[in-house]
């Protein structure tokens, strides 16, 4: 266990008390622990202790080869798996110069986007629950559960769902897929409309969020805040608008901000991402093209079953790059995608052979962790809860 | 889709707005320059890194105001065996370069960028937990993913993966 520093470690100095929140609470969302120092109920520093979820994924990933990391990258946030797989997937494309057909870019975005929704909602009901609201977190799981059966549906799985791979998608969407998607595009804005009518208005909720873990777009920009947080503190930017990546820049959306600064800002910012999201699932669902789903890679792509019994060469290319991967050319690449969190970057160096030399995560919730203290000195202590829900962090993402 | 040849002429780099402006205010800082896959890679040298990031962050025309990340590599056995990786983004402009200091491994210390942007303390705690990198002027340099306790460096190439035995 690491020591606590002398200075903080004995309370009673100038009247304040020190006091650990965490690792094993229940409002910080994971294993976090914040040794808080408080004069009453104020808090007088704070300082984010983290480390308890490392599982050194980034040492691991030295020692797969390039495929075998993808279902390494679904752990890392887990509660948005297809974000993580997005952007590891698009790193190790630059850097081998792969194209990717059409109909793959547009089920990246579709899933991409659902992935989006699934993990606001886990937010929006936890983040609603450590105020006190129990009723939104039962709705939000409810749909929640939807999504989730899509994920199961399309990849086999419900969380980590390791779909996106380097050059393309798993599998073809089953039959049915894209109607029932549909009917839940259709049927969700009324359900935003629902957490709506319970939050958005309710004296309660408000009293607990507005004017609260204030933080400027001055310190934001500073302290490397990213995603919804940094934009309602008025910082536009969405790198999915101003750097696309997968064909975003085929889609209509806007980017919602506000210039609240608090926590409920990040509240608005969140829900408006909610409605525009499902408009970028009817739009990937309407326009969705025709044609393979994988890149034509024969040496990096494993070929379909069925050619794999008729043919001798997709034997010996699938028998190849399961016993000896594939070699990916020297270079280096930072890819960074717009994560449900903020920036999701992976900076990943080749050196030529078959694994790769350093992978390394930029995980938006580390960023926005160095915020928090920020938001919560001065403040009362209630408020650290409303401050570490509104910043949304995953401490798998954090860690690593 | 074919891989273009990377280009490493600085005067063909020019135009970018980073490389630019650290040729005109510190050319003798700029080792190298590299652009591969639609990216910048420039090289400082490691005593004027930090003066670089400052003169880059406050950049009239294209202001790098966003550290997205910073880490590191290790190219054991060979030397200068660190490579300090710095991942610049700036917000109105929407433009990305990449700085690289090299250290060798007799000497990694390198000044700290927290006075440019305070965001990099987590990340320069991260590489000094993982890779012994010493980040000269931090406000707060101790382990942050491992234990206070903890012998060695584990993304350093030469840790045993195992542990020690």
């Amino acid at each position: 266990m690491p020591q606590l520093p002398a200075s903080l470690a004995e309370p009673g100095q100038d009247g304040t008390l020190v006091l650990n929140m965490g690792p094993q609470h229940p409002s910080t969302h994971g294993v976090l622990r914040l040794v808080l120092e408080i004069d009453g109920e104020t808090v007088v520093s704070m300082r984010p202790e983290i480390g308890y979820l490392h599982t050194g994924i980034e040492k691991t990933c030295e020692a797969k080869f390039y495929q075998q990391v993808v279902p390494l990258t679904d752990r890392i946030d887990y509660l948005c798996p297809m974000t993580n797989n997005l952007t590891y997937c698009l790193a190790v494309e630059k850097l081998l110069g792969l194209e990717i057909p059409p109909k793959a870019q547009w089920i990246r975005v579709l899933m991409n986007e659902l992935t989006r929704i699934n993990s606001h909602l886990v937010w929006l009901g936890t983040h609603a629950m450590d105020l006190g609201a129990m009723t939104v977190f039962l709705y939000c799981f409810r749909e929640r559960e939807d999504i989730l059966r899509f994920f199961e549906m399309i990849s086999g799985q419900r969380m980590m769902t390791s779909y996106f791979r380097i050059g393309g998608v798993a599998l073809e969407p089953p039959i049915g897929f894209f109607e029932k998607v549909k009917k839940f595009a259709d049927r969700f804005p009324g359900n935003v409309d629902e957490y709506e009518g319970l939050l958005t208005g309710n004296p309660i909720f408000m009293m607990r969020t507005k004017g609260v873990a204030h933080l400027s777009a001055e310190d934001a920009i500073a302290l490397g805040a990213c995603g919804p947080t940094l934009r309602a503190s008025g910082v536009d930017i969405d790198l999915r608008r101003d750097l696309p990546y997968t064909g975003y820049e085929n889609f209509r959306f806007n980017v919602p901000t506000s210039d609240g600064c608090d926590v409920f800002a990040r509240y608005v910012c969140r829900v408006q991402e909610l409605r525009e999201s499902i408009g970028i699932v009817q739009q990937a669902l309407a326009g969705m093209p025709e044609g393979p789903i994988k890149a034509d890679a024969p040496k990096v792509v494993l070929p379909d079953r069925e050619k794999m019994k008729t043919q001798m060469e997709a034997l010996i290319y699938h028998f190849k790059i399961i016993t000896e991967g594939f070699s990916v050319p020297a270079g280096e690449v930072y890819q960074a995608v717009e994560s449900p969190r903020g920036e999701m970057g992976y900076y990943i160096v080749s050196d030529g052979t078959a694994k790769p030399y350093r992978v390394h995560m930029r995980g938006p919730s580390y960023a926005n962790l160095q915020t928090l203290t920020k938001m919560c000195e001065g403040r009362l202590i209630a408020d650290v809860v409303a401050a570490i829900g509104s910043i949304d962090i995953v401490l798998g993402d954090v860690d690593r | 889709m074919a891989l273009a040849p990377p280009i490493t002429d600085i005067e063909q780099l020019k135009p970018h707005p980073a490389l630019a402006r650290l040729m005109e205010a510190i050319p003798a800082a700029v080792q190298a320059a590299k652009f591969d896959r639609d990216e910048l890679t420039v090289w400082i040298d490691k005593g004027s890194l930090r003066e670089a990031c400052a003169i880059l962050r406050h950049n009239p025309d294209c202001p790098f105001n966003y550290l997205s990340d910073l880490t590191c590599v290790d190219w054991y056995p060979s030397e200068p065996r660190f490579e300090v990786v710095y991942h610049l983004l700036s917000i109105s402009k929407k433009e990305r370069v990449r700085l690289k200091a090299r250290l060798h491994g007799s000497s990694t210390a390198i000044e700290s960028v927290t006075s440019v942007w305070p965001s990099a303390n987590f990340y320069e705690r991260e590489v000094f937990d993982l890779f012994g990198i010493r980040f000269t002027g931090h406000p707060d340099l101790k382990r942050i993913m491992m234990p206070d306790d903890w012998e060695g460096h584990p993304l350093r190439k030469d840790y045993p993966v195992e542990g020690y035995r």
